[in-house]
């Protein structure tokens, strides 16, 4: 991945919001769009914005966190890292386990490391996503600051809220194409009592074929990888399921520090030159014949994929197959999100033009169109 | 306020000649049936909310697809407002008719299409009913987690439209979080597909956005769900306590034990006595709340969570603590719970059911505000509640045949919701705002954020004629709810004309 480098940034507890509502409306005014950025951790992701850095992180800090209450609230610039502090300080954790994609471990200070914004705005989700949900199935609530001009706030601090349009998880995955998000609730969850990670050798079409029967039953696995050699899987919950799962299944314990260097693409299958997809494919989907190699990710839902094969080849068998691929590599796609059907592509639109209307947040970021 | 469409405020609906659009319709559609009689259009003249009744020009029961999405083309053409329903158990009135509108019912559109048990998904037509899609998927032990307590009737195209939820959100989620795929016609009758059948789709999450949409934004014409394995084991525990700011502060001690319950509910006094009179589920009726807190998952982790949610009951100050001893049992237990609504039904010949969500927190607080605000409306209110996702259901009983009864009984549901939204919950945690809470969207949003919603149905809707008038208030309409409502000397939504 080839993010630039930022200059070290050290995370401050500080609300700017009002500084980033002038500079939106300057925006406005001037009808000069914006190139909104955290981190700068995900800038390989997507198209190139031209447009004035704003920068997230002059907003930061956990606003307020009661960890009976199973949310957290944090202003977008929070550093992802200090966000999982906290919550790891009273046993709890975001269970989507959203990658940093950070350079190098980030520390206390944050430097570097992926922000809460960008995490949504991103909405990539980690290893147990199968099994816990996405991103946007843990955002309960945001501050937005409009293309009107306006800070907003929608959703909140309460696990169910039905009222009015869900404009908080439509946020998630939007990649600030539709507003600036300020500030984000998050419900969280308490740490499973025991993990164990372990490794099974077996090919990948037994892997998904096992993985495929396995999900059907209540299994405490929370996470499982393949790499055309090796199953590797997590095990989560209480000390009786998790025993009782090791003992079937059988296998070698191993580091579970390779969930982590999976979900951060630090894995040497990472470094290899050619460019990086990604594939989003139904569970049961059995092994895909692709030129390249590939690591298969969210037992057999997404599957990472080194090819220089082209786009069009990639997205025709991963298409026929019910799914979607997305280019991590920056600059070999000119679309490097899927393209979508007529009718959808015109809705985005609509969407866009009547949420930012004088387009000013990331134009091009995921569509040329919008 | 009345809630009934009111064009003055929620905006002028078209003049439609009935015979004509009758005439066109059969025209185009000469197979599909269409009710037009004042005695046939009768039983469609309210969902759930029963209060409040409009009977609808024309109600259309398509069976296929295509005959929705001529309909769709016809009512576009001729501007005629459209309101999609499915099984009319919505209690927030999200399929309140219009005069001047259509109503399509969906509810024939009832097969299961497709189970996968490898993929653990199911697609289903619209008006399959929630229970059905479990039932179908038991033979894989799998099921369909949302189970809103009108599971039996309810259909999952409402559910989607809603954002369904049950007594399991804190573990399994809402319809949101179970859901691949929906597929839906837009207002021009045009065919989308939103989500796949993989964990996520190219851009915008609309599959979000149309969530819980009310019908505003699309007709939805297939559905495809999640399924789950069945959980091995549920065990069900039920406690006793001597005030309800203990049975409450019991709810945040399990979660800080690093326990999520399947499910974890709580009863006021009321309530219990209610339920007990009817189910005979064994409650301790001198209790001033109970606890149904219910463990799933496999069988040496239940019995360990068993354990430890055990002493944190009796450390809570819990007078009384039970643990299902078998199967039956515990269907019991369940039965009171999921029967007080109609229990509390006995009790008083109408109850208003409410639906805000609050920070557990500031239970003590509202349940206070609550018996407060019930002494000075004089009517009795029994709380039920979601305690695990802060989910609160305060029945208001009243009496319909008494005059002005059911106008305090809604002003006095009113506040509450406003107390919800005061210490930073929401006016509706799972039934939808329809036309019940139309009113009071304006405590809970100010008119930027209104006209944010306004913004986004227009990029699916510009003319406004699915659905028109629920979901979000028109900026008149909370302007002439605000001058009834003056809070601290200030109106809100000054910049407007008041008449």
């Amino acid at each position: 991945m080839d993010a630039q480098r930022q200059p070290a940034f050290v995370a401050q507890e500080r609300d700017a919001s009002d500084a980033l509502l002038e500079q939106v409306n300057q925006a406005i005014q001037s009808a000069l769009p914006l190139r909104i950025q955290g981190a700068n951790s995900k800038v390989f992701l997507g198209r190139e914005v031209a447009g004035e850095v704003l920068d997230t992180r002059i907003h930061s800090g956990v606003v307020t966190y009661d960890p009976t209450e199973l949310v957290i609230t944090a202003r977008a610039g929070t550093p992802l890292s200090v966000l999982n502090a906290a919550l790891e300080d009273a046993g709890q954790m975001l269970p989507c386990e959203p990658p940093s994609y950070g350079h190098g471990d980030a520390g206390a200070s944050g430097a570097g490391d992926g922000t809460v914004g960008g995490m949504v705005a991103a909405g990539l989700s980690g290893p147990r996503r199968p099994w816990s949900g996405s991103v946007r199935d843990f955002v309960l609530g945001t501050r937005v600051i409009t293309g009107l001009g306006k800070h907003l706030r929608f959703g909140g601090e309460v696990m169910k809220n039905v009222a009015g349009y869900d404009l908080s998880r439509l946020m998630a995955g939007s990649f600030g194409c539709l507003g600036l998000i300020t500030e984000v609730s998050l419900k969280v969850l308490p740490k499973p009592r025991l993990c164990t990670s372990i490794a099974l050798e077996m090919d990948s079409a037994t892997a998904l074929a096992r993985l495929a029967q396995w999900g059907q039953e209540p299994l405490p696995i929370s996470a499982a990888s393949h790499d055309g050699r090796v199953l590797r899987l997590r095990l989560e919950g209480g000390e009786g399921s998790v025993a009782a799962a090791h003992d079937r299944l059988g296998g070698e314990s191993i580091d579970p520090a390779y969930w982590r260097a999976l979900n951060e693409h630090r894995l040497e299958f990472f470094t290899d030159g050619r460019p990086l997809w990604r594939l989003s494919l139904p569970v049961s989907t059995a092994a895909l014949d692709l030129p390249g190699d590939q690591l298969i990710d969210w037992a057999g839902a997404q599957r990472w994929l080194k090819s220089d094969a082209s786009g069009s080849e990639i997205r025709r068998i991963v298409s026929a197959a019910g799914g979607h691929a997305t280019c991590f590599s920056h600059g070999v796609e000119d679309s490097p999100f899927q393209p979508l059907a007529t009718p959808l592509l015109r809705y985005h639109r609509q969407l866009k033009a009547q949420l930012d209307p004088h387009g000013v947040f990331n134009p091009g970021r995921m569509y040329a169109e919008i | 306020m009345n809630i009934l469409y009111d064009e003055r405020v929620d905006g002028v609906l078209p003049v439609i000649d009935k015979q004509l659009l009758l005439h066109a319709l059969q025209t185009r559609l000469p197979d599909l049936d269409i009710l037009h009689r004042e005695e046939e259009l009768r039983p469609y003249e309210c969902d759930g909310l029963s209060a409040y009744r409009t009977t609808p020009m024309l109600v259309v029961l398509p069976q296929r697809i295509e005959q929705v999405q001529t309909l769709l083309k016809v009512c576009h053409e001729r501007g005629v407002p459209v309101v999609a329903r499915g099984a009319g158990t919505g209690l927030s009135g999200g399929a309140l008719p219009l005069e001047k509108g259509v109503l399509l019912v969906m509810a024939r559109f009832n097969k299961i299409l497709h189970i996968d048990p490898a993929g653990r998904y199911a697609r289903v037509q619209p008006g399959v009913r929630n229970l059905a899609i479990s039932q179908a998927a038991a033979p894989y032990d799998l099921y369909y987690a949302p189970d809103p307590s009108s599971q039996i009737a309810c259909s999952i195209g409402g559910n989607v439209a809603e954002n369904a939820g049950g007594v399991h959100c804190l573990k399994y989620g809402l319809t949101v979080h179970n859901l691949l795929k929906v597929d839906i016609l837009t207002v021009e009758g045009e065919h989308m597909v939103l989500g796949s059948d993989a964990l996520d789709s190219p851009g915008f999450d609309l599959l979000a956005l149309f969530t819980g949409s009310e019908g505003m934004l699309g007709v939805i014409t297939e559905v495809t769900v999640k399924l789950l394995p069945k959980p091995q084991v549920a065990r069900v525990l039920l406690a006793a306590f001597d005030s309800v700011e203990k049975a409450g502060r019991a709810v945040g001690d399990i979660i800080a034990e690093g326990i999520i319950p399947g499910g974890l509910e709580m009863m006021d006094n009321l309530a219990i006595r209610a339920a007990e009179d009817f189910i005979h589920a064994g409650y301790p009726v001198d209790a001033e709340a109970i606890l149904l807190c219910e463990l799933d998952g496999v069988e040496a982790d239940v019995h360990a969570d068993c354990d430890r949610v055990r002493a944190v009951l009796e450390n809570a100050g819990a007078t009384e603590i039970r643990q299902a001893k078998d199967e039956a049992e515990r269907v019991r237990f369940w039965a009171g719970r999921k029967n007080a609504f109609p229990a509390v039904g006995r009790l008083s010949p109408d109850y208003y059911c409410m639906d805000g969500t609050i920070p557990r927190r500031e239970l003590p607080g509202v349940l206070k505000g609550i018996s407060a605000l019930s002494e000075e409306y004089g009517l009795r209110v029994a709380n039920v509640f979601h305690a695990g996702d802060g989910n609160m259901h305060p029945l208001i009983l009243f009496d319909a045949n008494q005059p002005g009864e059911l106008d305090r009984a809604e002003a006095l549901g009113g506040k509450i919701l406003e107390l919800c939204v005061k210490v930073g919950g929401s006016i509706t945690g799972e039934h939808g705002v329809g036309r019940e809470k139309i009113n009071q969207m304006c405590a809970q949003f100010n008119s930027d954020e209104l006209m944010l919603f306004h913004a986004v149905k227009a990029a699916f809707d510009p003319a406004g004629t699915l659905n028109p008038g629920k979901n979000i208030p028109t900026l008149h309409r909370c302007a002439e709810f605000g001058a009834m409502h003056v809070h601290m000397g200030k109106l809100p939504f000054p910049e407007l004309e008041r008449f």
